[in-house]
């Protein structure tokens, strides 16, 4: 089977980031920025599956602006065979990305499309589930494991990570799975494999070529920083303490 | 606490501006060496050396490899998994020609991803190193079947390579070595001797060891000119590839350092059960001058071990200063105190450790970039140039860069306080592993006698007053720049070039006539020359970096701190010259005067 494997380019996770002076979004000029974290994960998954004989072909996708090649070369790197770059300069949020991706899913026709479960940048948590609805396939969000007993399976087995424990579900095929920190630990690449990546095929689309609108539906009023911190303060008795509940913090 | 993180920014400046890694992608064989590429290796180096490496790098300090009874090591917890995955994921062959199995990325690369390594854990990168340097010996000399033997093991980092030239009394004066070799009359030799300070002459990582010794035979003749390189493998290969025999060669013991604990020193001994069976290398009698030809290799990878520790004990003293909160700022009453990093004296130290790393690293850059021109330009002349360029720079790169990272790792102690005394603080391990690199490979004092001799004196300074026009091409082009800082800069840069010019003049003058006073000024004058080379690569940075921000491009905040870097290096270092001048043209008398018997 095929698996679509989508990956985004989010500023690292190493970098402090910082709100822009008008408040409009994060300051991403010159900064550092990587593959999703859960995103290497989706990735890693889908490599394990093809070294198990259950994936045939690992395409990665990435919908951005040009520099998403770099990611896709990280995603080609890890060992995926192709990728295919949705490039665009626009603001894409969620539901512009799941209705990119049903195109392509439409157009490559994978069995399995892995995603992370989010990115860390805007944390939407969205586009896995937009993504299933589109298409109308069984979802598994949160995965920790996933077992696909053959190539042709017409179901498969995955464990998630619900509030208070472990959920585990058959789910049928074709299927879309966003992945959770503990399904796996992602490889480094290898220096081979960073050297072959560059050759390996990596195919431009528009938005347009889709017949995709990928206009933002929602509008960002303001970015801001999280409140300071305040230090704390000695009160003198019970009754001052309890004023400054009431009327400061206002939870009594 | 500290993270190492690789300096991502600054690495990929110096590849595209000072190195022009487009230029080098464009030689044959360096095709795949384009800046992307080089970052996306870069970045995956830095990945693999914050994750695996690092973690280890205590550890191995405070464990350190242990020797056990049967000629055994065991290298501390971790190693040997870290050096199975490093091996696994291809580093080992990064730097070694695609016809004998490896990557063939080009040396100016290959320099920053030597420096990452070498930040992360010094005495683990050690032993890949070694390996590449055995590497290279048998693909410069080996015979087809000798490479086709040994090569694709090695590359791929299954066997490791060690290189035995020390003997007790045979250290920086190669000629004594007596180390014995007898024919046996079947091609093969009996190998009988001792060996000091091989690195990681025994270890637990792989399944045989390739020792490269340099022994005598019977026949030859007294000196230099009578030395031969041997292979003597730990197991002999059997003629289908597995391993044969146990040979008669053995880690008797390893040494306690003052660093680089983690990696085995040993002493090794050959032949004492009968004789270690050896295989010559080349031709007999030519092993000293094999040795001449990759010993340029060598130094300069340990010219990186500077680099890399210098950074790596940067980052740990700007993590300690942005943290460490003490005392209010000088001038103000009241207030509360604030993180040591404001204090004047404390961003003097940072300053100058970031300037100083800076420094060595373009200088390693450029000179890794010149040895690519030299194996790979198509033209003739360019090749003769860079060898020159690369001959002369060398000393600098290996003497001078080591030497500053004693500044630099003393610094990041410093910084530290009564913290930076303390193990625990991490510092310390820096310091103590970097005192090294200015006695392995040469001293400090070699280089320098290398430099001021073989490389300026007896060729009557030809390549040093090319490089220094060089220098004074650039120093018209700078003088045009009307910025506060660029014109500081120049100030420094411009008297640093006229006191270099006029020192080398004098010592070539006086080369003959007064062979001793020259030489007593060597060490001085390396670092007279490392500082102006160096200083000349931060101000051509300097130059670009001030372009970049006058047509608003690219990151002003990283080319800002360039010229800030390159302000404080020419204000506290070049403007060091003209004192230098002094110490290297006067200082002999002084140095040689009293009476032996007086010390």
């Amino acid at each position: 089977m095929k698996i679509l494997v989508p990956v985004k380019r989010v500023v690292d996770y190493n970098v402090k980031v910082r709100i822009k002076p008008d408040g409009s979004g994060v300051d991403i000029a010159n900064v550092k920025m990587s593959m999703n974290p859960f995103d290497e994960i989706a990735v890693e998954e889908a490599i394990r599956l093809r070294e198990k004989g259950i994936a045939t072909e690992v395409v990665a996708v990435s919908c951005g602006i040009a520099a998403c090649q770099e990611t896709l070369r990280n995603a080609l790197a890890l060992g995926a065979d192709r990728a295919i770059l949705v490039e665009t300069d626009a603001e894409l949020q969620p539901l512009a990305v799941a209705k990119l991706l049903k195109a392509l899913v439409d157009k490559e026709a994978p069995r399995l499309v892995i995603l992370g479960k989010q990115a860390i940048d805007d944390d939407a948590n969205q586009t896995g589930q937009m993504l299933a609805g589109l298409l109308g396939w069984a979802q598994a969000t949160s995965a920790s494991k996933v077992e696909i007993a053959a190539a042709d399976a017409a179901e498969m087995t995955v464990k998630r990570e619900i509030d208070g424990g472990l959920e585990t579900m058959q789910v049928k095929l074709p299927a879309i799975i966003t992945t959770d920190l503990r399904l796996n630990e992602p490889r480094y690449a290898t220096l081979p494999n960073i050297m072959k990546a560059k050759k390996k095929p990596l195919d431009t689309v528009k938005p347009d070529a889709l017949g995709v609108d990928v206009t933002p539906r929602l509008a960002t009023l303001k970015v801001a920083e999280p409140a300071k911190r305040r230090g704390g303060g000695k009160v003198a008795d019970v009754q001052e303490l309890v004023a400054k509940l009431r009327n400061e913090a206002k939870v009594i | 606490m500290s993270t190492y993180t690789p300096p991502l920014k600054e690495m990929e400046f110096v590849l595209r501006e000072l190195a022009q890694i487009d230029e080098i992608a464009k030689l044959p064989g360096y095709e795949d060496s384009t800046l992307d590429t080089a970052m996306a290796i870069i970045e995956e180096a830095g990945k693999f050396a914050s994750n695996v490496l690092e973690p280890l790098n205590r550890t191995g300090d405070t464990q350190g490899s242990q020797w056990q009874e049967g000629y055994k090591v065991k290298t501390p917890d971790g190693f040997k998994e870290a050096y199975k995955e490093f091996r696994e994921a291809g580093w080992t062959g990064m730097s070694i020609d695609a016809e004998h199995g490896g990557q063939g990325i080009s040396v100016a690369v290959n320099t920053l991803v030597e420096e990452i390594w070498r930040s992360a854990n010094h005495a683990f990168s050690l032993c890949p190193l070694l390996t590449v340097g055995a590497i290279h010996a048998l693909e410069l000399k080996g015979s087809p079947e000798m490479q086709a033997k040994y090569l694709p093991k090695m590359v791929a980092g299954e066997w490791t390579g060690t290189m035995n030239l020390t003997e007790p009394q045979a250290g920086s004066d190669l000629a004594l070595v007596r180390s014995r070799a007898e024919p046996q009359g079947d091609g093969t030799y009996k190998i009988f001797g001792t060996k000091i300070f091989i690195t990681y002459g025994e270890q637990d990582y792989t399944d045989n060891i390739i020792h490269l010794v340099l022994a005598r035979t019977p026949t030859a003749p007294e000196g230099v000119k009578g030395i031969s390189l041997f292979v003597v493998p730990k197991f002999l290969i059997n003629e289908d590839g597995t391993l044969g025999a146990r040979n008669d060669v053995n880690a008797v013991s390893i040494e306690h350092k003052l660093g680089i604990h983690a990696s085995p020193t040993c002493v090794m001994q050959y032949g004492d059960h009968g004789g270690a069976i050896g295989y010559v290398v080349g031709e007999e009698n030519r092993g000293l001058e094999y040795m001449f030809i990759m010993m340029n290799a060598a130094r300069f990878a340990v010219g990186i071990e500077g680099v890399g520790l210098s950074e790596r004990a940067y980052q740990r003293a700007v993590a300690y200063a942005r943290d460490r909160v003490q005392s209010r700022d000088v001038g103000e009453k009241g207030g509360a105190s604030v993180p040591i990093i404001r204090h004047p004296d404390i961003r003097r130290m940072l300053m100058s450790m970031r300037a100083q790393t800076e420094a060595m690293r373009a200088l390693a850059v450029v000179t890794g970039a010149a040895m690519d021109h030299m194996k790979r330009n198509p033209d003739e002349q360019v090749r003769q140039h860079s060898r020159a360029f690369v001959d002369l720079m060398i000393p600098l790169v290996k003497g001078w860069s080591t030497d500053t990272a004693q500044n630099v790792t003393y610094d990041g102690v410093q910084v530290h306080g009564g913290m930076g005394y303390i193990e625990e603080a991490g510092a310390a391990q820096h310091y103590r592993d970097a005192r090294i690199t200015t006695i392995y490979e040469g001293t400090t004092g070699i280089q320098a006698n290398d430099l001021i001799g073989r490389k300026i004196g007896r060729e009557g300074g030809r390549t040093a007053l090319a490089v220094i026009a060089e220098m004074e091409k650039f120093d018209a082009k700078l003088a045009k720049a009307t910025t506060p800082d660029l014109v500081a800069i120049r100030a420094q840069f411009a008297s640093a070039v006229k006191a270099l010019k006029e020192t080398t003049e004098w010592a070539i003058a006086n080369f003959n006539g007064d062979i001793r006073g020259v030489f007593a000024g060597a060490v001085p004058f390396l670092k007279m020359w490392g500082i102006t080379a160096s200083g000349w690569q931060m101000a051509r940075a300097a130059l670009i970096a001030q372009q970049r921000l006058d047509a608003g491009e690219g990151d002003a905040t990283f080319y800002t701190s360039k010229i800030a870097t390159t302000r404080f290096f020419a204000d506290h270092f070049l403007a060091q010259a003209s004192t230098l001048k002094h110490v290297i043209t006067a200082g002999s008398a002084g140095t040689l005067e009293m009476a032996e018997e007086a010390f």
